[in-house]
């Protein structure tokens, strides 16, 4: 096996051109696992650590770009107010030992169904910056980013730079269950934004189909309802039932499995139970702001 | 591959290590620093857990090659020229090791708390914990040992 551990973002790319074979590793908190358990025996693994580029966060354009090499404790110490959402979703993963080296970028390069920012990351539309030495820089919207079960959109040659998350308009909400408040895979996840400024509102869904996803349409049902009623003007109290109405609608996006976490009947009720009360606790902030 | 790092304030290398081994077999194979301990290799337990410059981590899921250069200190590093680290004695003296396999992951873990919230709350201790297992203790102990270190910590 070699080892590559390049300095620079363009020494890693070159390198990745040079050899696509080879297994990007940043944390290590995936990649670690499965050479530890022989699930996995690349012929090369590139070393992200090194990259200064990778751990950089700033603004963007009027966006945050967070470098792909930013870990959830630094997301949870520097961004809590900017990126409200990605860092709660952060507080749950792992424990400080694996918070303090897992990334977002690896979250997204292992592209689980149940990775704890992607629901985050579907709520405030955020798009992920992929980078190759032949072709530059594109972005993908995360809603097209995971192609399959841990499969995501990068070709071989590409790597993740960078997510682009735009500063919050309102209120965000992630939550998530499992059997422990500490050390949990997710048994299902939401994820919720509201964006007063366009009148719309975000979704994602963790853990309960082949790969994250939005509920679009249980969306624009709760935006329309609360553009009907004059609410997003008013920020009166939600109508009776509202929330719960979203719950089912969120719930009927989502194609869970049964599987040793779960069954797909209990993963359909904690999401519309979640979806509910993270509507409710987003509105109930909203109406606080005014 | 060679990799040179400072353990413990100390500059050290290893030879033929393979690029796919962790830091932890590194130390405890190459280094000869068995201290942390080998428990699940999937960083479930944290008793592998050593500082890498200044910050907590399961050494079982570094590349060793990632700690080329780097500074870590494992629990051998904790106790200082005139005997054992606060949180050392405090562990002995509260009953807060059975078996003891938990105990250097447990010693980091909470050294490193302390370090940066000198009186933690008993939330607080659980949170920072979070990541350390142990099949003996039933916790109570370590908890116990957390507050006492805290305490003489505060009265030091
Ligand atoms: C004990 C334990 C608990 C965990 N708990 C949670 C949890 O609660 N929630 C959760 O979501 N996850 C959890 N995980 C999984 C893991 O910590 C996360 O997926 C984490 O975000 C991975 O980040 P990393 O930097 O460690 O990735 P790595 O292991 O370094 O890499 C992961 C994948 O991404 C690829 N990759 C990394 N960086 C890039 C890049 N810049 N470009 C292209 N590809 C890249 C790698 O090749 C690999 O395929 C846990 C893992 C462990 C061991
Ligand atoms: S051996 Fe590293 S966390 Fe268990
Ligand atoms: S004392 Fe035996 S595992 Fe903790």
């Amino acid at each position: 096996m070699d080892f590559l551990a390049p300095s620079t973002w363009a020494e890693a790319l070159a390198a990745k051109a040079e050899r696509p074979d080879a297994l990007p590793v940043a944390g290590g908190t995936d990649v670690m696992v499965e050479l530890n358990f022989d699930h996995r025996r690349p012929d090369a693994l590139l070393d992200l650590t090194r990259v200064p580029e990778l751990r950089e966060w700033a603004w963007d354009d009027g966006r945050i770009r967070l470098g792909a090499g930013v870990t959830y404790a630094r997301v949870i110490a520097e961004l809590g107010d900017r990126l409200p959402g990605l860092a709660m979703a952060a507080r749950t993963v792992g424990s400080p030992q694996i918070r303090n080296r897992g990334t977002v970028g690896g979250n997204l390069g292992a592209a689980s169904p149940a990775g704890d920012s992607h629901p985050a990351l579907l709520a405030a539309d955020a798009v992920v910056e992929i980078a190759s030495a032949a072709r530059g820089t594109r972005e993908v919207p995360v809603a097209e980013f995971f192609t399959g079960v841990k499969r995501n959109a990068l070709a071989p040659d590409e790597l993740i730079a960078a997510v682009l998350v735009a500063p919050p308009a309102g209120p965000q909400q992630f939550c998530k269950i499992g059997t422990r408040n500490a050390m949990v895979i997710a048994v299902s996840a939401f994820g919720f934004a509201l964006h007063p400024d366009r009148k719309e509102v975000g979704t994602g869904v963790g853990s309960a189909a082949p790969t994250p996803r939005r509920a679009d349409a249980a969306a624009a049902f709760l935006a329309g309802e609360l553009e009907a009623a004059g609410l997003w003007e008013s920020r009166a109290a939600l109508p009776d039932g509202l929330a719960a109405e979203f719950g089912r609608r969120v719930r009927d996006a989502a194609a869970p499995i049964d599987d040793v976490r779960g069954t797909a009947a209990y993963r359909l009720h904690t999401l519309s139970v979640m979806a509910r009360r993270a509507a409710t606790w987003a509105w109930d902030e909203h109406r606080r702001a005014a | 591959m060679r990799i040179e790092l400072t353990v413990n304030g100390e500059r050290r290398e290893a030879d033929d290590v393979w690029e796919g081994e962790s830091l932890l077999y590194a130390l405890r194979e190459r280094l000869g620093l068995p201290g942390s301990k080998n428990a699940c290799e999937q960083g479930e337990c944290g008793s592998c857990t050593v500082y890498m410059d200044g910050v907590p981590v399961c050494s079982c899921l570094v590349a060793a090659g990632q700690a080329q250069g780097r500074e870590v200190t494992t629990v051998e590093g904790l106790a200082g020229d005139d005997g054992l680290d606060p949180v050392q004695q405090a562990f002995v003296e509260c009953g807060a090791v059975q078996c003891g396999f938990c105990t250097p992951g447990f010693l980091v873990s909470t050294h490193d708390l302390l370090a940066r919230n000198p009186s933690p709350s008993d939330p607080e201790i659980r949170e920072a914990l979070a990541g350390n297992l142990c099949r003996c203790t039933g916790y109570e102990k370590i908890l116990d040992a957390v507050r006492a270190a805290a305490s003489a910590g505060a009265q030091s």
